[in-house]
Order: C-alpha cells, then sequence, then structure tokens
C-alpha cells in the first residue's frame, strides 16, 4: 500500500504533538527512553553508582524509578503503532533495508554504528528529532532550532560518503 | 497512572503517523539526503507548523496555559556540537531513535540494529559523563525562545516560521522533480 501524502502525515504528526502538549503539557521524544532504559540498566546492576552518579542519577532518581517514567511509555506506544500501522497497511516486513550492493552484515554494523554515535549526539544535546526538533522546534526554543539546523549539516555532510550502501 | 496511559496512547499516534508517512524506512527516508524524497522535511516541518499554529491560538484563545507547557531548555554549546554529532550518525543510520523504533517494529533488522546502537551511545556518554559534564552544563540552560532572539512579538515569529516553511514546501516540490529516480 503506498505512503499517505506527506503533508496530511505532517498534519497528523503535529495534531498528535499538539495533544501532548494540551493533555501532557509537554511535547514527543525518544532518546530520552533510552537515557531512562540505559539509566534503569546500571541502576539494577550498581544501585548505588547510579544513585550517586550525576547523568544517570537524574533518570534513576524519577518518581517510581526509571521504569515508571512517561517517555518509556510513550515509546513502547511508538512500538505498538508502528507495527499495527505496517501490519494494517500491508507493510510488516522481515527485512534488511539496504541498497543491492550493501550485505546485511555491513548494513546491520552500520546501523548499530549510526545509532551509537547519535546516541551520543542526543545525550549531549539533551534530545533529538523529537524532543529537540519537533518539540522544542513548535515551541521556537532557540536551542532546539539550533540542534534542527546543525543535525542536518551533519547529516548532509557525512551522506556523499554513504551513497554507495543505498544503490 | 493516568499520565502513563496518556503517554502510551500519544506514542501509539506518534508511531502510526511516522509510519502512515513512510519514515519507518530507513531507504524513503535517507532520500532525504541525497535530495530524491523530501518526505523528511515536509513531513517534519508540516508537523512542527501545525503545533506551532495549534499552540499559538490554543493559547490566544485562553484553552491552554502556555506556562504549563514545558519548553526544552536551551544550552546552545552541546545542543549544537550534539546536533552536528547526530547528524553524522543519521546519515550512517538511517534513521533516528523515534523512526528507529518504527522500523523494529514493522520488522526491519536495520531498525533493531540502531535501537541497540542508541541505547550503547547513550550508555557510553553517561559511563563517560565526568569527561563531559562541564560542556553538558555550559551555557547554564535557560528557556529561550526565537521571539526573545529576534525582540519580535510571538505572533510575528509564528507567522515567520510558516512563511518559511511554505517557501521550503514550493523549494522541496521543486528539487523533487528535477532529482533522478535513484541516487
Amino acid at each position: 500500500m503506498k505512503y499517505s501524502d506527506p503533508y496530511l502525515a505532517g498534519i497528523a504528526l503535529g495534531l498528535v504533538l499538539l495533544a501532548a502538549f494540551v493533555f501532557a503539557g509537554r511535547g514527543l521524544g525518544a532518546s530520552g527512553a533510552f537515557a531512562t532504559t540505559a539509566s534503569g540498566a546500571v541502576a539494577a546492576v550498581a544501585p548505588d553508582y547510579a544513585k550517586a552518579h550525576p547523568y544517570f542519577g537524574r533518570y534513576a532518581a524519577q518518581p517510581g524509578g526509571p521504569w515508571r517514567d512517561w517517555l518509556l511509555f510513550e515509546l513502547a506506544g511508538v512500538f505498538v503503532g508502528g507495527f499495527v500501522s505496517a501490519r494494517l497497511a500491508g507493510r510488516f516486513k522481515r527485512t534488511v533495508e539496504r541498497g543491492a550492493g550493501t550485505t546485511v552484515r555491513s548494513r546491520l554494523l552500520l546501523a548499530g554504528a549510526g545509532g551509537s554515535v547519535m546516541g551520543v549526539g542526543a545525550a549531549l544535546a539533551r534530545g533529538c528529532t523529537s524532543g529537540q526538533a519537533l518539540t522544542g522546534g513548535a515551541l521556537l526554543s532557540v536551542g532546539s532550532w539550533g540542534f534542527m539546523l546543525m543535525a542536518f549539516a551533519g547529516a548532509y555532510a557525512v551522506a556523499p560518503a554513504l551513497r554507495r550502501v543505498w544503490r | 497512572m493516568m499520565d502513563l496511559a496518556i503517554a502510551f496512547v500519544i506514542g501509539v499516534a506518534f508511531g502510526a503517523a511516522l509510519e502512515r508517512a513512510g519514515l519507518g524506512s530507513a531507504r524513503k527516508l535517507v532520500g532525504q539526503f541525497y535530495l530524491t524524497d523530501l518526505t523528511v522535511f515536509k513531513v517534519m516541518f508540516t508537523a512542527i507548523v501545525t503545533a506551532m499554529l495549534g499552540t499559538f491560538w490554543l493559547a490566544r484563545l485562553g484553552v491552554i496555559d502556555l506556562s504549563q507547557v514545558y519548553v526544552p531548555e536551551t544550552f546552545l554549546a552541546p545542543q549544537i556540537a550534539g546536533g552536528l554529532v547526530f547528524g553524522a550518525g543519521f546519515a550512517l543510520a538511517g534513521l533516528c531513535p523515534g523512526t528507529s523504533c518504527v522500523a523494529s517494529a514493522s520488522g526491519r533488522g536495520d531498525g533493531l540494529a540502531v535501537v541497540g546502537g542508541m541505547f550503547t551511545g547513550v550508555l557510553i556518554t553517561g559511563l563517560a559523563f565526568p569527561l563531559v559534564r562541564q560542556f553538558y552544563d555550559a551555557d547554564g540552560g535557560r528557556v529561550w525562545t526565537l521571539p526573545q532572539l529576534l525582540h519580535l512579538p510571538y505572533g510575528v515569529v509564528v507567522g515567520l516560521v510558516v512563511l518559511v516553511a511554505l517557501a521550503g514546501f514550493v523549494l522541496a516540490g521543486k528539487i523533487e522533480r528535477r532529482a533522478p529516480s535513484t541516487f
């Protein structure tokens, strides 16, 4: 099945973001849930270290502990919503997306490496495309717009070297 | 409990909207970086404009109290540097954190690899935090908005963002029409 018109999908996404502002008093996010998960994992292994830690401590110290985090439940919803939508549209497919000349192994390595680099960037910036670009973008935060412009700049700087991955 | 139920429902809608737009597919997403498919730009900026206009008008009509909405604080230096690093990772991965979850949920193994990588990257940054802490907290952090930066009223900036986005949509259409079908 064909994807939705990008402008209609964008309006839908914008209304979801607006609903988050109105009903939760906050925007959307993704990387924050990874930070909470990492903090929860560290706290499970070394509770005292996590509690005293300047980064993990902030996430682990939430009321109810790291596993009752708002973004964690939101991101669980993202998995469910993505799964149901893909199933309904007949787009669920067990595959590894890549160019014809790229092996599964090298695509997975690149994806893992790219994810790690994004993790570092998102941790430094306190958010990602969701929490900074979309949420802070709509609320006209200067830092969020700075993040968004630099993220595109970084991507356009690196992308030419990776063109053959997708050929 | 109620707030977590709301979080889950909003997440479901978020994931579905991304999937409908085609952003659970790395192949479609990277078209943005090779200027063959500007779906990322169109979806993102339509969403930003929609939510921005909705927030502005709901606040103006007194339906919502803007002071009750959490605005991400600005820490300019780490956000600029983090943005650059993030963008490089985005081009490598072909997916961003949110869309990697949608890709995973729709069966894509590369999505799962990005999810695993994200977790690792955040964990490494946390473990190395003493090294970056000073930079992380540089600038102190404050709510700083474009209207404050530009010394313009909120409504004027909202209008300007709409105009820039509309110009961007026209340009995106032109770029796509000129682009080769493959890259």
